[in-house]
């Protein structure tokens, strides 16, 4: 991530303005910035998406292909997320520079969507005990300007919504059961992503916290925790980070502003990528 | 074989092209604001990002630093879901490898290196999708990113790739026509001096032939360089005139 140096005084000022639900760019506590969402961009992917979350900027790739079942699990599909911080975002990520924060990110998001109740898993079995989708999740963060998880959940979840899963016909063979993966474009299924989780960021300044915070804020904050949301307010994942330390009350008031953010974040997504289906425009990506 | 051939008997390629005929290109400088200069491209169906930090310090072992001259430093990566079939790896590979070398090859022969010793210049190049043409297209964003970037060089640097079939020589390759086993010759120029910076040839073609393939590449780089310099010269009298309305008040 790029460098922000503070002052104590730009600290305090921070801090203040936190205190005051009134924050230096003039948001309350309890909103974001302002974002900008496309899917279907890359149309070598099965679905794609690009968040833009005032100056983070990350584009995920979903590419779906049959595997062999987890035998742990042998009746659902399955999920893999892939990070690269690629960088073009900051000179830091070059060559394996971003790899731990990748893998950081990655593990949340593995475990938030590692609700049985997230996604409809058991749908992207073909064969039980066989042949299963595997969801490829390409994330690539481009640009870093603050709440990379939250932009990152975002961005995932607008993929998923965005995937199209090509049709199955099997037919009974004397060896076994054959699989024909349809090569038509518009034999398809869409994903139910209704159960999918957020990631809500909730940074704790001072005696208050905010969610997404920019950049300047992430540097003044010492401790925050991160929730997987869904629509319904169920929490799938649940992580602390920084080196500050948090009482047990303050996760409890935190946990209920992620919940009333994240709610009310999934809505507004779904709402906006149902939208853009409508009016069903030609994808414009990064020429805007 | 019908229905494959790259040209057609009226001369028509798979996708609809003539022999000299380029893909669209569309491209914006500055889609970022944290890099130094930063490029969006898109050559028909490949589409590159390109990001330019420095000059600045050299990070790392400071043994690097050469004493006359900047160092440029790339790298090319491309994304896990760019290809076709998921790559496992963005970068690290032979491929990329040879790619990034590749890249500060033709960088170090334009950019005015003498201006800024003992410093540091990044080059980084992502490709987003990726349908033939990937050096091409990073070597043109690339060259944007520079431009935004406000980095001296001698001139554009274009870079442009052809094959030969049917006796015809064809410009700016598809995936498609790469991957068909012909000849395969990329160049990168200086379009205005007519310097070549950069000269490939994969698979094997007949020395007669090979001046014909080069002319018309040389010229597919010209194409691709009016096409570029056309935009970026209206875009800078848009801004000037923009900020000249902004200073009168």
């Amino acid at each position: 991530m790029a460098d922000v140096n503070l002052s104590e005084a730009e600290k305090t000022f921070i801090l203040h303005s936190v205190q005051d639900n009134f924050r230096d760019d003039g948001r309350s506590c309890e909103d974001f910035r302002h974002m900008e969402i496309e899917t279907g961009l890359i149309s070598n992917t099965n679905g794609s998406a690009r968040v833009r979350l005032a100056s983070t900027d990350v584009l995920v790739g979903v590419k779906v292909q049959l595997s062999p079942v987890d035998p742990e699990n042998p009746e659902v599909g399955r999920m893999e997320f892939f990070l690269d911080c690629s960088a073009n975002a900051t000179p830091e990520f070059e060559g394996r520079g971003g790899e731990e924060l990748a893998s950081e990110i990655t593990a949340l998001l593995t475990r938030a969507y590692g609700c049985p109740s997230t996604m409809d898993y058991p749908s992207l079995c073909v064969l039980p005990g066989q042949q299963c989708w595997l969801l490829y999740v390409d994330i690539l963060l481009l640009e870093c300007g603050g709440n990379l998880f939250d932009a990152m959940s975002l961005a995932v979840k607008a993929a998923l919504f965005n995937t199209k899963v090509p049709n199955v016909t099997m037919t009974k063979d004397e060896g076994g059961i054959e699989l024909d993966v349809s090569d038509d474009p518009y034999d398809f299924k869409r994903l139910d992503v209704t159960g999918a989780p957020l990631v809500v960021t909730v940074n704790k300044i001072g005696h208050f916290h905010v969610v997404d915070a920019s950049e300047k804020e992430e540097a003044c904050s010492l401790a925050r925790i991160m929730l997987g949301v869904t629509q319904t307010g169920t929490i799938t994942a649940m992580k602390k980070e920084g080196s500050g330390s948090l009482d047990a009350d303050s996760i409890s008031d935190m946990m209920e502003s992620a919940k009333k953010v994240g709610v009310l974040l999934n809505k507004s997504l779904l709402k906006a990528l149902g939208e853009e289906e409508e009016q069903g425009t030609e994808a414009v990506g990064f020429l805007r | 074989m019908a229905g494959m051939e790259l040209l057609s008997d009226q001369g028509f390629r798979m996708d609809g092209r003539k022999s000299n005929e380029l893909r669209r290109i569309r491209f914006k400088k500055g889609v970022f604001n944290q890099a130094d200069g930063s490029a969006y491209l898109e050559q028909g169906n490949t589409k590159v990002l390109a990001a330019v930090y420095g000059p600045h310090e050299i990070r790392g072992s400071k043994s690097k630093a050469l004493h006359d001259r900047v160092l440029i430093n790339c790298q090319y990566s491309m994304a896990t879901f760019s290809t076709q079939d998921r790559k496992r790896r963005p970068r690290g590979d032979r491929k990329s490898q040879e790619m990034t070398s590749h890249l500060k090859q033709t960088f170090d022969a334009v950019v005015l290196t003498e201006l800024y010793p003992k410093t540091q210049l990044d080059i980084y190049v992502e490709v987003l999708q990726s349908d033939g043409g990937n050096y091409c297209a990073s070597v043109n964003a690339a060259t944007l990113a520079l431009m935004d970037a406000g980095i001296p060089m001698k001139d554009y640097v274009i870079a442009c790739a052809g094959s030969f079939t049917r006796e015809t020589p064809i410009i700016d390759i598809n995936h498609l026509e790469e991957s068909s086993g012909g000849a395969e010759v990329i160049m990168a120029i200086l379009p205005r001096c007519d310097q070549i910076v950069f000269l490939e040839m994969n698979s094997r073609l007949h020395e007669d032939h090979l001046s014909a393939v080069m002319d018309h590449v040389m010229a597919g780089c010209k194409d691709i360089f009016n096409v570029l310099n056309q935009q970026v010269r209206e875009e800078l009298v848009r801004r000037t005139v923009q900020d000249s309305l902004v200073d009168s008040g």
